[in-house]
């Protein structure tokens, strides 16, 4: 059993032929899992006790003829800042080393319920904030691919054991790039979907109004169950979508003719050669496919960066404040100290750099006399960049974009240059700041062998024509 | 130069936890007295990826309040983040509403003149910091979430009042507002009703304010009134000492009566608002609000006005009697009943409320139910029950419950209108007293009394005075 070739279809068809058993094939992954994790330090913990009690459940339902689910059997593995009830989460903080939550995000909840198998938790940048993975209070995670790179961020632990083949799903959290990035970095499939799209209930927050839970698979079919199981209405987060979730994979017919795909030219430039030459191929790939490819603008990219760090870091300075340590995790001991001291000493041996630099941007740009020249004016600029996705869409089915300027880099590179750090995100930024769903799909690679991913992107609540051009784009790589 | 020459400015800020059986944000129970920390989840935790949901009872309720109060409700309101450090709020920020609030524009009267309403918003409330009656509560305090999460309205009335006795009418006059409409029980025991003043002095005929100093721990309606004429008198000292009014939080200590320096305008906090981006905007259609105003009852002011025009009840009476809805609720039930306003004012204002008070009852658990309450007067007026007897009866209905009747009936003490059994013992009175009969029939009216009060005596009191009089008189003559 090679769990590193293993897709949703292929685990249905082997427990349907009882080729194996989902407490068999969730043994071997658990093995496999502890066996090759010290490469990457891609999990921080596995979930042995849950995944074999819920793949006995898998094995019970099917024994008796039932329909276990649409992911039934399939190893799935959790961003750590997707809280597990009974099982620690840390969000990648010292913070939050012991804390043990009392319930289950909304997404683990329908993964479960549709039969996946939860089989741990996946290391990233703390409070999801970075783009290496090099913000891990518990080390950095090495890239399968290419052992001195970093596999992105912040979501670099789930992309990694799905291309190391330690899961064979994986879920993370996207809020300027987070799933995107780490999936180009590690040549799979990562998905943003629509804001509101997945519950964010049990997601911990950083940015509330740009966080999104998205899937990792190594196909985009898979990729696109993952994200159906998840998707949809959830009473318990007010800002998700009543919209209905189509069948996605039953629309993934590999038509793709006629369609009409605009590559933004401001997101061709301050591209790597290799990375360009890469997206350049794809684009002559669609049009073999009888897409009708043109070159549009979206002339307030140039903001997006600027707005993001404003938005994202006022957010987070609030919902951060509630690590105090005077409910959960750390609390720092402060021998005859006031309440203020150990409200500093705590955040301030709790958090790691870059959070605690990101907090105080953040309670700037909201401070008394500073809001309107930075929040006020940030979301009006945050609404314009949305506008130019709107007209864009009035002429184009889909945008296609690299999703990174530069494939992954080597550990240590750029960790002492936030803002070099912050240029990962440039292309991905845009669409979180929109909303709007947005996916990587690998595309090819360097010379070196480094994968580079293409990032589709389309209007709200359209994953449906997205998976499609994804997959007939994957479909015609693979000839 | 005298208090007399300053004109003193006073703006409230009340906040009020809306009577919902559920907390704002999620599904716990607001229980008063539960165990410390029992009525908690994820969200009124703050535990992290806990969410906010708006619960729709309190929209439903605050929206009561803002038409109750007079406001214009803003269709398109939003709630705001208000981010602080304390214990007692484990999200690290309170969600209010800042720049977009529910309501608008309302107004409170208040005799003799209108008190503005600035505006009426939701907000969540924090926790409880215990800092005393622990074993270790020299080095710890303690923190209890239950209330973490309740749903408060805040009413921040317009800078409008300008004495401390008008801050007393006004915030009376609010909770009662509130109470009949039915938003809050408004108990201040149970911390249903806060209340925070702004106050400022300046020479009668300035143009502008004065520096306002603010007022925290205001914990009854009387300490309010307490505080003010303490600050004001302090402030006044003040300036008349040359010295200047800082702007300010000040402290009311109960204990002295005085207000103490909390912190300055320097150390005041940033509370860095911005758009919750947890919760949509609250939306309120026409046809929601339309609803909500239909479903209001009559007002207490409207309602003491139709007592003193309908009923004929003096002022004061109607003022005690809309005192609560339950209470004017109560009244006009049994004046129905009786068909007599006045006397039914009195027997539950007098009677009633002198058997519930010692009772530690609310007029809502009262034994004696309006109905019966209305059907004892009627007794009264129509002659077959004495004043006397209905006295002796009330209490056993407070006692026991049941209909006038059922007690007489029980007790024995049905009223002898009946000639033939009156005039059996008018006889007998007569007979035994001759002296009586003789000085009586020699001229000596007045002993008509002695006579009618030994026929009640041998009757029990259940004898119809008036057919006595009337029967003793025939026999006499």
């Amino acid at each position: 059993m090679d769990i590193r070739t293993f897709t949703v279809d292929s685990i249905r068809t082997g427990l349907r032929k009882r080729e194996f058993s989902a407490v068999e094939l969730t043994t071997e992954a658990l093995r496999f899992a502890e066996t090759e994790n010290p490469k990457t330090n891609a999990y921080l913990r596995l979930s042995s006790e849950r995944a074999l009690a819920q793949a006995a459940r898998v094995d019970a339902l099917s024994a008796r003829g039932e329909d276990a689910g649409a992911l039934a059997g399939v190893p799935v593995a959790v961003k750590d800042v997707i809280v597990t009830k009974g099982l620690v989460t840390t969000c990648g903080s010292k913070m939050l080393e012991t804390y043990m939550p009392p319930y289950d995000a909304t997404a683990v909840e329908r993964i479960e319920a549709a039969g996946g198998i939860i089989l741990g938790k996946t290391n990233c940048d703390e409070f999801a904030m970075g783009s290496s993975n090099e913000n891990s209070a518990y080390g950095p995670v090495r890239n399968p691919v290419a052992l001195d790179r970093v596999p992105g961020g912040s979501s670099g632990g789930s992309a990694a054991v799905v291309a190391q083949g330690t899961a064979v799903l994986s879920i993370g959290s996207d809020t300027g790039g987070s799933v995107r990035q780490p999936a180009s970095f590690c040549g799979v499939v990562g998905v943003c979907p629509t804001y509101g799209r997945v519950s964010r209930y049990g997601l911990v927050a950083f940015a509330s109004s740009l966080d999104h839970i998205g899937p990792f698979a190594r196909n985009v079919s898979d990729a696109a169950t993952l994200l159906r199981v998840m998707a949809g209405r959830d009473e318990r987060d007010a800002t998700s979508a009543a919209a209905p979730v189509p069948d996605y994979t039953a629309l993934l017919d590999g038509n793709v003719r006629g369609m009409k795909l605009g590559v933004p030219r401001e997101y061709m430039q301050g591209v790597t050669s290799e990375t360009l030459s890469q997206i350049e191929k794809a684009v002559e790939r669609f049009r073999a496919l009888g897409c009708e490819v043109r070159e549009i603008s979206l002339p307030s990219t140039g903001y997006a960066i600027d707005v993001y760090y404003v938005i994202a870091t006022a957010e987070a300075s609030s919902n951060l404040a509630r690590y105090d340590g005077v409910r959960y995790g750390m609390r720092a001991e402060v021998k005859g100290g006031s309440l203020i001291d150990m409200y500093r000493a705590t955040r301030g041996q709790g958090f790691g750099a870059e959070v605690k630099r990101r907090i105080m941007l953040g309670t700037y740009v909201l401070s008394h006399g500073y809001y309107d020249a930075y929040y006020l004016k940030a979301q009006k600029v945050r609404a314009m960049i949305a506008q130019d996705f709107t007209r864009a869409f009035e002429q184009v089915d889909a945008i296609l974009a690299p999703v990174s300027p530069f494939p992954a880099f080597k550990l240590g590179e750029k960790v002492d240059d936030p803002m070099q750090m912050y240029l990962s995100d440039i292309f991905t930024i845009t669409g979180s700041l929109a909303g709007i769903p947005c996916m990587s799909v690998p595309c090819g690679v360097t010379r070196e062998g480094l994968p580079v991913g293409l990032q589709i992107m389309c209007k709200h609540f359209d994953e449906a024509p997205m998976f499609r051009i994804a997959h007939a784009f994957e479909a015609a790589r693979a000839f | 130069m005298t208090q007399s020459q300053y004109e003193v400015v006073i703006g409230l800020e009340v906040h009020v936890q809306l009577g919902t059986r559920t907390k704002i944000f999620c599904s716990c129970p607001l229980e008063f007295g539960s165990p410390p920390n029992t009525n908690v989840c994820p969200v009124c935790l703050g535990l992290p990826g806990a969410l906010p949901v708006l619960n729709q009872a309190a929209v439903e309720l605050a929206l009561k309040a803002s038409a109750a109060l007079g406001c214009r409700i803003n269709p398109d309101s939003r709630f705001a983040r208000k981010n602080y450090f304390y214990p007692d709020l484990p999200k690290g920020y309170q969600i209010s509403q800042y720049d977009e609030p529910l309501a608008e524009h309302g107004t409170v009267r208040i005799a003799g003149k209108s008190v503005g309403i600035t505006r009426v918003h939701m907000e969540d409330d924090a926790g409880k910091s215990i800092h005393d009656g622990f074993r270790d509560s020299d080095q710890y305090s303690y923190v209890d979430l239950n209330r973490s999460g309740a749903p408060l309205i805040e009413i921040v009335s317009d800078p409008d009042m300008r004495a401390s006795d008008e801050a007393y009418a006004y915030v009376t006059e609010l909770k009662q507002i509130l109470q009949f409409v039915e938003v809050s029980d408004c108990d201040m025991e149970k911390g249903q009703l806060r209340c925070d003043a702004n106050v400022s002095i300046r020479l009668w005929g300035a143009g502008e304010f004065g520096t306002k100093v603010e007022i925290k721990n205001l914990n009854s309606f009387r300490f309010l009134k307490m505080a003010l004429d303490f600050e004001i008198g302090r402030q006044v000292a003040l300036v008349e000492s040359g010295g200047e009014v800082v702007q300010e939080t000040r402290l009311y200590n109960a204990g002295t009566g005085e207000t103490v320096s909390m912190r300055s305008k320097e150390h005041a906090h940033d509370y860095r608002y911005f758009p919750e981006p947890d919760l949509v905007p609250l939306r309120v259609g026409s046809a929601w609000h339309d609803r909500v105003t239909a479903s209001l009852p009559e007002l207490p002011a409207a309602r003491r006005a139709r007592f003193i025009e309908v009923y004929g009840l003096k002022e004061y009476d109607a003022q005690v009697l809309t005192a609560s809805r339950a209470l004017s609720d109560y009244f006009e039930r049994a004046a129905t009943v009786s068909g007599d306003p006045k006397t039914t004012a009195n027997w539950v204002m007098g009677d009633l409320a002198g058997l519930l008070k010692p009772a530690g009852r609310e007029i809502s658990e009262s034994p004696i139910s309006a109905e019966n309450l209305g059907e004892l007067v009627k007794l009264i007026n129509s002659g077959q029950l004495s004043g006397k007897l209905a006295k002796e009866i009330f209490p056993r209905m407070f006692e026991a419950g049941g209909t006038p009747a059922d007690i007489m009936d029980r007790e024995g003490l049905r009223q002898i209108s009946d000639s033939g059994a009156l005039e059996k013992i008018v006889e007998e009175i007569i007979s035994t007293n001759a002296k009586q009969v003789e000085q009586y029939r020699g001229g000596k009216v007045s002993v008509l009394g002695f006579l009618v009060g030994q026929v009640m005596k041998a009757s029990r009191g259940q004898a119809n005075p008036a057919a006595v009089n009337e029967i003793l008189k025939n026999k006499l003559m």
